[in-house]
């Protein structure tokens, strides 16, 4: 059993003044979860009438992005390619004191202590991150050829769970890796052709509006990333922006786009 | 033209400005550095050098304005990149480490600024005279060996320089990324090209100095 001191942010509200409070983890088993170990001394402070430290948490397996927190300045802690959810304690000694904070972006404000506002992301998504399918009855499943090599890179990229750890580690608070993962997985695609120049344009253009910053290739957001996209899809995404530049004809009018 | 600007609208446009900027003035500096350690065979060799650059006439004027042009659109995207990415994280963590970024990486913006305030010293020095103890136009190997006896100066050089090789280090490395180029296939070679180009220019420039400093530039 481990004792650990946390240090927690705490923010009532999006408006409110947040500040650093400490807590005493007791009786903290090697084998929880970081967020395992932040129920327990949620209870703790239940039991003791204090209000509990929020967090964002869904599946609790490392696949839904929701759990985001900068653990002793890194996103999801010291390890490699693992979310928060599934950190162990044993990546901690007994007597570690432990910095908890929430993404710092202005992207994401504060909703409450550990949690932002994420949705910056969805509309980035929403401005590109989709492909036209067509209508009538279904195509054989092999009429679309998609060689190996590229169904891997697209897969990869796909692998991109939204969390926002590439901005949180960014020293620019960047939201490239993110961006050009979504516009990567579809870009690589035979279906996500029609759309490709008007996607990178659109979701760039939304990034940039989001006030995400800009990439000066620390890299640091790949080595943060709990999927390990990597920055390869920023040098994909930077050639598509010149490429859809040179080749954009502009907005095609409904009539003509339907089908 | 509509394009362009709305390239540069974006931050992604902003670093296709850097990238395309920064390679005219790696060229320049390729250049520059061939024809200074001509000194070393002869000072007289800058001379006939620089008299054969005034020759050029408009070409030569073309040519500083190309580069002046360079410089600003170079550095007003680094100034609005910057300020982009102030503007995106208003609350500091209380902790923040790094875990790969490269010293080149993290020192690009004091150091570009560094680099800019050597230009205009570097010019004021050498090309106006203004900050020259004893300047004769034309004379240009002797007012760079006179220039660097001045032991703070050449040492500032020498300083200067190792920024300048860091800087093109990662501008280098960078300026593939930003115009789509990164593959596993290359990396290493990109790597390589970074790194020789950055130790071949900066290196290069540092010998002059450095030789002042260590007496044997007279």
């Amino acid at each position: 059993m481990m004792r650990l001191t946390l240090r927690v942010w705490r923010q009532p509200g999006p408006d409110a003044r947040g500040e650093f409070r400490t807590y005493i983890a007791n009786g903290v088993s090697e084998h929880m979860s970081f967020l395992e170990m932040l129920d327990v001394v949620n209870e703790d402070l239940l039991v003791r009438g204090d209000e509990p430290i929020a967090f964002d948490h869904d599946c609790r397996e490392g696949i839904c992005g929701s759990c985001a927190l900068m653990i002793n300045g890194l996103p999801h802690g010291p390890k490699r390619a693992t979310t928060a959810c599934q950190l162990h304690m044993r990546s901690f000694r007994d007597g570690d004191t432990i910095t908890v904070e929430p993404w710092r972006a202005r992207a994401f404000p504060v909703l409450r202590d550990l949690i932002v506002d994420r949705s910056a992301f969805d509309r980035i998504i929403a401005s590109g991150g989709f492909v036209s399918a067509p209508t009538g009855s279904a195509q054989d499943a092999n009429a679309i050829l998609v060689s190996k090599d590229r169904s891997d890179l697209a897969m990869d990229a796909a692998a991109c769970i939204g969390c926002g750890a590439c901005v949180a580690a960014c020293p620019n608070g960047s939201a490239i890796l993110f961006t050009s993962a979504k516009v990567a997985h579809l870009g690589l695609l035979p279906q996500g052709q029609p759309e490709r120049d008007r996607r990178v344009l659109g979701m760039v253009r939304q990034m940039d509006l989001e006030e995400f910053g800009g990439c000066t290739l620390f890299e640091e957001c790949e080595a943060a990333c709990p999927k390990e996209i990597s920055v390869e899809n920023i040098a994909r995404m930077n050639r598509d922006v010149l490429r859809a530049t040179l080749r954009d004809r502009g907005q095609v009018p409904v009539e003509v786009a339907g089908g | 033209m509509n394009r362009l600007f709305a390239l540069w609208g974006t931050t992604v446009g902003k670093k296709v400005a850097m990238a395309a900027t920064g390679i005219i003035l790696i060229l320049f500096l390729v250049s520059h550095m061939i024809s200074n350690v001509l000194i070393f065979r002869n000072p007289e060799h800058l001379d006939s050098y620089a008299a054969w650059l005034r020759s050029l006439g408009p070409a030569l004027w073309i040519a500083r304005g190309g580069l002046l042009a360079a410089v600003v659109v170079h550095v007003i995207a680094a100034y609005q990149l910057t300020l982009l990415a102030r503007r995106a994280r208003p609350v500091a963590y209380a902790r923040h480490e790094y875990q790969v970024a490269t010293y080149a990486s993290r020192t690009m913006r004091w150091g570009g600024l560094l680099l800019l305030v050597f230009i205009i010293f570097h010019i004021l020095h050498f090309t106006t005279g203004t900050f020259h103890p004893d300047f004769r136009p034309g004379e240009v190997g002797r007012n760079v060996v006179i220039g660097f006896q001045v032991t703070p100066v050449a040492v500032f050089y020498v300083v200067v320089m190792l920024f300048l090789g860091l800087h093109l280090s990662h501008g280098i490395w960078s300026a593939f990324q930003t115009f789509g180029l990164n593959h596993p296939s290359y990396n290493r070679s990109r790597r390589l090209l970074a790194w020789g180009l950055a130790i071949l220019v900066a290196g290069g420039l540092a010998t002059i100095p450095a030789a002042a400093i260590l007496g044997y530039l007279k």
